[in-house]
């Protein structure tokens, strides 16, 4: 018993992947017959933009830094593109991921070069990205939103009755996060950068560098999820990502990923992202009112958080 | 020649904690005068909506800078005052003044308790205060509308009326007399005790601050209550001004009261900063959108602003204290 323990502590890993598996065991203790080939499917689908987001939340909180302009950015771009379909679906593309570049580099001069804090950085540029789509939107009621039919195949379609579309992208955004982390010198810089800013820039690393590019890729994957998001609902308004915040920040914090910097990494956010999509799946089932489902979320996450911290350290 | 020298620096020094404590009030005073500018029949009316607006801002602030000054964040801050505002707006619906009063206790009670989970939550959680809180406030969103579903509820008159009355007359409306009271007797009493000096020792830096015998922990926690404390008053104020409860009416008071304190000169690596900027960046940014409608503006840029502002500022502050290193 203390030896399987001490294995988890040392391998988070495999206890995040045992946490995993006890959600989707309650899921069927709750409801028997629920787990299916279908549930795992749709699941997974709805994970994938949570995922996505989360691995820009991973890359900035990996440097010890928060991005909490994700679910403005990702509402502004799902609306952008939906509102300039009609130009066709290249343009719309276009204009909603430039959104992500934009914010991205606004948040990377601001903590990178100016030194500002993320967390207030961040905050300036998503109230202002939101307040801008506000007015954006008011000057756009004429026109027929409308979300283009590749972004919906991407957002909710599958392939061989079981593989979600989005998949295909988290595998391949996900295979570049975990490959540029581990593999490359700009992996290894983030990490560095994370742990000791001061010790990189006296060792010669262009830290702010190293930041820009990091605050550009977050924004840039939340415009993404954004789109996916979009492409799932089939219908753009201005609160489209802003329940995404939190689980955003959640799914990399319960993952493992440090906030302080310089720990973790995104193989832990993707099974966090799974986590609190079972766990919303199971307050589904569990048939409690939309306030309590919400109250014992927090409370799940603000548990786990704790859990994490306590067996880690 | 050093005692002149010494002197000099001296009054540069006094000379710059002048300016320092003069600049908010002055730009409210400047930005006061350039929107009777903008909009000449800027009278009475307006500065009892400037206030009632600004009202519940100021307390979501005081409530901000308090934690922020121990060296947390709050980003529940929003969520509590929208507890306190639906649990005061259904409490008092067919209630008494009097019985309203009471129940004003009850929720002052409420707030303390809200913020002592905060606290408790952060200190004996390790995890860090923008991910409790962020967290936090998802719960007390979903206690908010488990109190009231959909706006609603009520206050009897004369409750309303401490806020939204003009009792000292047109140019002092209630709404300024209950900001400057409330946020004084939450305030006053810290600043000027023992537990305002560990507050400001445990933010400005926590290792020396434990190391010289002040409990870090409990310092926060106690922040943590008083500003669930000015979160209830802000409820209920918001009661006040509103006349109803919404459930989902306090969101926009997290980011802002972050707005208000970076604009008020609070520093977020904490231990620095007062209650007089925060208060007046509350009201300077209640003001800017109200003269976006005086000068004919979409008044929805109120939030490209506040954000804007909030860059700004802390862009400059960034880049000052860049070529300050430089030299």
């Amino acid at each position: 018993m203390k030896a399987a323990f001490e294995f988890l502590r040392t391998h988070t890993f495999y206890a995040l992947i045992l946490l995993l598996a006890l959600f989707v065991l309650f899921v069927e203790i709750v409801r028997p017959g629920t787990v299916t080939p279908l549930w795992a499917s749709n699941a997974i689908m709805f994970a994938a933009p949570l995922a996505i987001m989360g691995g820009g939340q991973t890359l900035v909180m990996l440097t010890g830094g928060i991005d909490l302009s994700v679910s403005a950015v990702a509402t502004g771009s799902a609306y952008l593109l939906a509102t300039n379909a009609t130009r066709g679906d290249v343009y719309a593309l276009a204009i909603a991921l430039s959104l992500g570049v934009v914010v991205g580099a606004v948040n990377g001069i601001g903590v990178a070069l100016l030194r500002v804090q993320p967390l207030v950085m961040t905050l300036g540029t998503g109230l202002m990205t939101g307040g801008i789509m506000i007015v954006y939107s008011q000057q756009m009621m004429a026109s027929q939103p409308h979300v283009p039919e590749i972004i919906q195949t991407l957002g909710s379609g599958k392939v061989a009755m079981f593989v979600p579309v989005d998949l295909f992208l988290w595998i391949a955004i996900g295979g570049l996060i975990l490959f540029g982390l581990h593999r490359t010198g700009f992996g290894r810089l983030v990490y560095a950068v994370g742990d000791n800013r001061e010790a990189c820039h006296l060792s010669g690393v262009r830290v702010w560098r190293v930041l820009f590019v990091d605050y550009l890729l977050c924004s840039i994957l939340a415009a993404i999820t954004g789109l996916v998001l979009v492409g799932g609902t089939n219908a753009a308004d201005l609160s489209l990502a802003e329940s995404y915040l939190l689980p955003s920040v959640a799914c990399v914090v319960i993952g493992g990923t440090s906030i302080f910097g310089g720990r973790g990494g995104y193989a832990g956010t993707i099974v966090g992202a799974l986590i609190l999509t079972v766990l919303t799946s199971l307050l589904t089932l569990l048939d409690v009112s939309e306030p309590a489902k919400q109250i014992l979320f927090g409370a799940i996450i603000l548990g786990l958080a704790a859990a994490y911290a306590r067996l880690t350290e | 020649m050093t005692a002149t020298t010494s002197t000099s620096a001296s009054r540069t020094r006094v000379a710059g904690l002048a300016v320092r404590a003069l600049a908010m009030p002055l730009l409210l005073v400047v930005a006061l005068a350039l929107t009777k500018l903008a909009h000449p029949g800027f009278g009475a009316f307006d500065l009892q909506s400037l206030a009632l607006g600004a009202l519940p801002l100021a307390l979501a602030a005081a409530a901000q800078t308090i934690v922020v000054i121990s060296g947390g964040i709050d980003l529940s801050v929003g969520s509590q005052i929208a507890v306190a505002n639906v649990l005061s707006a259904s409490l008092m619906h067919h209630a008494s003044f009097p019985q309203s009063l009471f129940i004003s206790l009850l929720v002052l009670a409420a707030g303390a308790a809200l913020g002592l989970i905060n606290g408790l939550v952060v200190a004996a959680s390790r995890i860090p205060d923008v991910v409790a809180t962020l967290t936090a406030g998802f719960i007390w969103g979903g206690v908010a509308l488990l109190i009231l579903e959909r706006p609603g509820g009520g206050a009897p008159a004369a409750f309303l009326n401490l806020a939204s009355g003009e009792d000292f007359g047109p140019w002092l409306p209630n709404a300024l007399v209950v900001m400057i009271v409330a946020i004084a007797a939450i305030w006053l009493p810290i600043r000027y005790s023992r537990i305002g000096l560990l507050i400001y020792a445990a933010g400005s830096d926590p290792v020396a601050a434990f190391r010289s015998g002040v409990n870090v922990r409990n310092a926060r926690t106690i922040a943590y209550v008083f500003s669930g404390l000015a979160c209830a008053v802000g409820g209920m104020t918001l009661t006040m001004t509103t006349g109803i409860g919404a459930p989902l009416a306090g969101s926009y008071y997290t980011l802002s009261s972050v707005a208000a304190i970076v604009i008020g000169g609070v520093s977020l690596q904490g231990g620095r900063g007062g209650m007089v900027g925060p208060v007046i960046a509350a009201l300077l940014l209640t003001l800017a959108p109200m003269d976006l409608i005086f000068l004919g503006i979409d008044p929805n840029y109120g939030q490209v602003i506040q954000g804007s502002l909030i860059v700004l500022v802390v862009m400059v502050a960034g880049l000052f204290a860049y070529l300050q290193d430089r030299k």
